[in-house]
């Protein structure tokens, strides 16, 4: 220190730092200041801004989804439910290792190929935050393996949610429909604030077309979330009211009978209660699973369904538009009686043709060698052609429209499913507004037989036989016979709607009509002899063949030279007991042939099974 | 010499415990109230978890260890050990760069393999020393060779320091040596020319920043430009801080905070929580204890006797003005977000004994004092 060569002044160096240091405190507090009215500002001047931010950050609205109604057929019996499913989800944010996670889990429950492309399609998409599900409908073993595991798999959950499920499979699926996935095209239509949160809506059938009613009202509840979303607590809470469950008229047992009668011919059946206009059986047939669609079939899977030659996916019932053949006869018969145009006694001779006046074309009897001469129960009785061509051509062809429309022919049958188509009626009208043609005398004539432009639907057919039964009420189908609220015991009915009183003129005419179909059952020379011979009770029916292809003036129709696509449809009518109507039925069987030898079993299968619950 | 030391033990019989003990006591108990309400905070901001205060804690025992040691230590001896502290921490800093462990991006850590520390740690108390050092035996005001030669000491281990990059522990170290630059008398034109130099350096800092330091920058000069990135945490710490007013919305009652809005809660937001949970108020008596410790500190450096030890008590305690005022300054949106925590309230461990340390050497400075003749 002595050799210092700096003089060093002690006093005037300690007053210049406790200048410098007074100075560098004043510059302190005034940056202090700065922040001090900084913060005056954020949580005084702006306080209530921050504050309605802060709110708005930590509660959420969160949608409460109602549970689906539940379907049940009329007696009881499930066929849609809700099962609990379990999905397998990660979150993505608490998973270190993501492909190591996948690699362990894969030891313990199976993933596919699919599950791992969809879900790193996701993976890339979604926030890190948000749970991703990887598998689906979990079940018990794979949940319980899981959970025993669960301290291996930080992020990875399992979340339990409920899945419409079938429990019947494909049984009735074209009366009951399926739910299906929410898409773009459904969003447009349904109301999205009571869809917040549902994930599947009614895609078809009854599940469509009481959507509203199963589906129920959304709820709501204000929560308290993380910044993950995750719920701390529940501030507030509207319960959702849970869908109406619904039970159909449809009964299964008779349903299946129905299915099973059919064995391999597509076709369809609909059996109606003649008093009320319950449908208690809702046949289309070849039938498929709904199950595979409630969260998204195959493409493979969908691919053969719709390219399948038989058209599972076609609902005959309400969409299947075929010529009633023959089983327009009791309807047309009943027409030229209560029209005057026939007597119960009037006769007509069947060479085997019939000729309009002053042409040289012959339209042919089924039966090439003729029936000779036939009243109207005969011409029924043994569907005789050639009469109902000279009772149409007698009546005319708007005098047949104006008849048969009252047995609801031509239009929707009103059932409540959505998608009915609404067959076909002629008339001179309609062919010139439609066509743009004028009708010709010859239309007329195939018009009594049920051919020509003539089309009905299973439905329609249906619903006109129970007209039939019940002495003119012409009621309209319906598949719901009551509904009920979720939390309750109590079945609130649905009505029987009558849409039309057919007035008879004579009660007569009509008992003889039903007599004539009863024969067709039950006399030794009835098309339909076959199925009446053993039966407990008395059936009135009538058979049908539809051609599906034109035969030429000289051709003989010869089935087994025939392809099976291009054979007729047999259709048969029917209903019974005759005394006390209960079961009224249509059943079209495609390329099935001929109506009493197909068809005709099959309604009787299907009335033993409702007439005779337990057999004897 | 004997003289001296007899003397010594002389004053400090006579001037009671503090002495004996070289203990400084308004500093002692503001920093431990501090760090109490520091535990308070942390306790909400981990969400209730108890296991993380005991960890803090636990450091902070460590810290006020290391304090007290240091504080055992006279003035003279720190002197003669500063450009050995400079040298190795110049040194360590070397080997960072060149084989440092990376950690959040950043390679800021050296594993001696018997602790892993961080040399830019070391460097926080021995640049501002080993400028003081400098200054010491020199007339003050420095002339202008001094000034360049005190310029390199502070501008080598802050550029090795922001290449870690560790902006936050750069701008420190880089305002803990200008302090000392400036309590020693940096002349006002000079230090006018300097600061034009460095607003036209602006663009060229910029230019060698890296992609989220200019993110950070461009967010504070508007956060609502990325509210889901690197804007997040700003509005939502601006939110909590907002909705907390004037007294706050109660002790582990913060939304923010609670429910994970508020990111970085327990580390540098942790003001926030603060703010959110205690209110403007809450916010104030923290600022009284920040004032008590800087207020001290500079009457330290009034009283102290040498240049040294004026000069680094001073550089000490403003430093630590810098650090609290640019932590609360980043919190509260008014600063672009550099990294720092908030000083004796956030969790983390290296900064506190760091921190702690220095205040060790003040209340060394503080105590070591001789009795001057009246």
């Amino acid at each position: 220190m002595l050799g210092q060569v700096h003089l060093k002044d002690h006093l005037f160096e300690s007053r210049l730092i406790t200048n410098r240091a007074i100075l560098l405190l004043v510059a302190g507090g005034l940056l202090l200041s700065v922040l001090l009215i900084r913060l005056l500002y954020l949580q005084v001047v702006w306080h209530d801004h921050f504050t309605t931010l802060s709110e708005d950050n930590r509660v959420k609205l969160q949608p409460l989804p109602p549970n689906r109604g539940l379907i049940y057929d009329r007696n009881g019996i499930l066929l849609a439910e809700n099962l609990p499913s379990y999905r397998l989800e990660i979150t993505p944010e608490q998973v270190d290792d993501m492909g190591a996670t996948l690699s362990a889990l894969e030891d313990i429950i199976e993933i596919r190929d699919i599950d791992r492309s969809r879900f790193e399609k996701l993976l890339a998409r979604k926030p890190r935050f948000e749970a991703i599900p990887l598998r689906f409908h979990l079940n018990d073993e794979d949940v319980a393996r899981f959970s025993v595991n669960r301290h291996r798999f930080p992020g990875v959950d399992i979340t339990a949610g409920l899945a419409r499920h079938y429990p019947q499979g494909p049984q009735a699926v074209h009366a009951l429909g399926y739910v299906g996935r929410i898409d773009e095209k459904a969003l447009q239509v349904l109301d999205s604030s009571n869809y917040r949160g549902t994930s599947h809506v009614g895609k078809n059938g009854i599940e469509k077309t009481y959507e509203e009613l199963l589906h129920g009202k959304v709820g709501l509840q204000q929560v308290e979330t993380t910044a993950q979303g995750r719920i701390i607590r529940i501030l507030s809470r509207t319960p959702p009211v849970s869908g109406r469950n619904i039970y159909l008229t449809i009964d299964s047992r008779v349903q299946a009978v129905a299915e099973k009668a059919f064995g391999d011919y597509s076709g369809a059946a609909i059996a109606i209660d003649p008093n009320n206009g319950d449908v208690l059986a809702f046949v289309s047939l070849p039938t498929y699973d709904p199950n595979p669609f409630v969260n998204g079939i195959d493409y493979d899977d969908y691919a053969a369904l719709r390219n399948n030659d038989k058209e599972p996916l076609f609902n005959r019932a309400l969409r299947g538009q075929y010529p009633p053949g023959s089983t327009v006869k009791p309807f047309m018969g009943l027409a030229g009686l209560e029209s005057g145009v026939t007597g119960i006694h009037s006769k007509t001779y069947c060479p085997g043709f019939y000729m309009l006046p002053g042409r040289d074309r012959k339209y042919r009897d089924w039966k090439r060698s003729g029936h000779g001469t036939v009243d109207l129960n005969i011409a029924i009785t043994q569907s005789c052609d050639v009469y109902f061509y000279d009772l149409a051509q007698s009546m005319g062809i708007d005098g047949i429209h104006d008849y048969l429309q009252h047995f609801g022919f031509g239009k929707a049958s009103g059932i409540d499913i959505q998608g009915e188509l609404s067959g076909l009626l002629p008339s001179k009208d309609w062919k010139r507004s439609h066509r743009d043609q004028p009708w010709f005398p010859g239309e007329t004539i195939i018009t009594g037989i049920g051919q020509g432009f003539f089309l009905v639907t299973p439905i329609q057919l249906a619903a006109a036989t129970a007209a039939l039964a019940n002495g003119g009420y012409m009621l309209q189908p319906q598949i719901v016979h009551a509904e009920q609220e979720a939390d309750s015991e109590e079945l609130l009915p649905h009505q029987p709607q009558l849409r039309e009183t057919i007035t008879i003129h004579e009660q007569q005419h009509w008992d003889h009509v039903i007599t004539a179909m009863t024969d067709v059952v039950h006399s030794a020379r009835g098309t339909a002899r076959s199925i009446g011979k053993d039966s407990p009770y008395k059936i009135a029916g009538k058979t049908g063949t539809a051609q599906v292809f034109g035969l030429k003036e000289e051709e003989k129709y010869d089935a087994a030279a025939i392809a099976e696509k291009l054979r007729d449809h047999a259709l048969f009518i029917a209903f019974a007991p005759i005394d006390d109507p209960k079961i009224a039925i249509a059943v079209i069987v495609e390329n099935g042939g001929g109506g009493g030898s197909v068809a005709a079993p099959i309604a009787r299968a299907i009335m033993d099974a409702y007439l005779n619950p337990a057999p004897s | 010499m004997s003289i001296a030391i007899s003397s010594h033990r002389e004053d400090a019989s006579r001037r009671g415990w503090q002495y004996r003990l070289h203990i400084d006591a308004p500093l002692l108990f503001t920093l431990i109230a501090t760090s109490a309400l520091g535990l308070i905070v942390l306790y909400s901001a981990g969400g209730g978890d108890i296991e993380l205060v005991e960890r803090q804690h636990h450091r902070l025992g460590l810290a006020y260890t290391g304090m007290l040691v240091v504080a055992q230590f006279s003035p003279r001896l720190l002197q003669r050990l500063t450009p050995w502290l400079f040298v190795v921490g110049i040194l360590f800093l070397f080997a960072v760069l060149v084989g440092g462990e990376a950690s959040g991006g950043a390679q800021r850590w050296l594993n001696l393999y018997i602790v892993r520390f961080q040399p830019s740690e070391m460097m926080k108390l021995a640049v501002p020393m080993m400028v003081a050092w400098y200054f010491a035996d020199t007339r003050l005001p420095p002339n202008r060779r001094q000034l360049l030669a005190s310029a390199i000491l502070i501008a080598v281990p802050m550029l090795m320091i922001a290449k870690q990059p560790d902006l936050g522990t750069a701008l420190l170290i880089a305002s803990a040596g200008f302090f000392v630059v400036f309590l020693a008398g940096l002349q006002w034109r000079l230090l006018t020319i300097f600061s034009i130099l460095v607003t036209a350096a602006a663009p060229l800092i910029w230019h060698f920043m890296h992609d989220y330091q200019r993110q950070r920058v461009m967010t504070m000069l508007n956060p609502e430009s990325d509210p889901l990135g690197s804007g997040y945490h700003i509005i939502q710490s601006k939110i909590a801080i907002g909705s907390g007013g004037l007294f706050g919305k109660g002790w582990m009652n913060g939304t923010q905070s609670q429910l994970d809005f508020l990111p970085e809660r327990s580390t540098d937001f942790i003001f926030a929580v603060l703010g959110e949970e205690f209110g403007f108020f809450g916010i104030i008596l923290l600022f009284a204890l920040y004032t008590i410790i800087v207020v001290r500190g500079i009457m330290i450096s009034i009283q102290a006797q040498d240049t040294f030890t004026r000069l680094l008590a001073g550089s000490l305690s403003m430093t630590f003005c810098v650090y609290f005022i640019v932590n609360t300054g980043m919190v509260t949106g008014l600063l672009p977000v550099v990294g720092l925590p908030l000083p004796m309230i956030s969790y983390g461990g290296t900064s506190i004994v760091t921190l702690l340390a220095g205040f060790g050497i003040l209340m060394s400075i503080q105590t070591h004092r001789k009795l001057l003749p009246t």
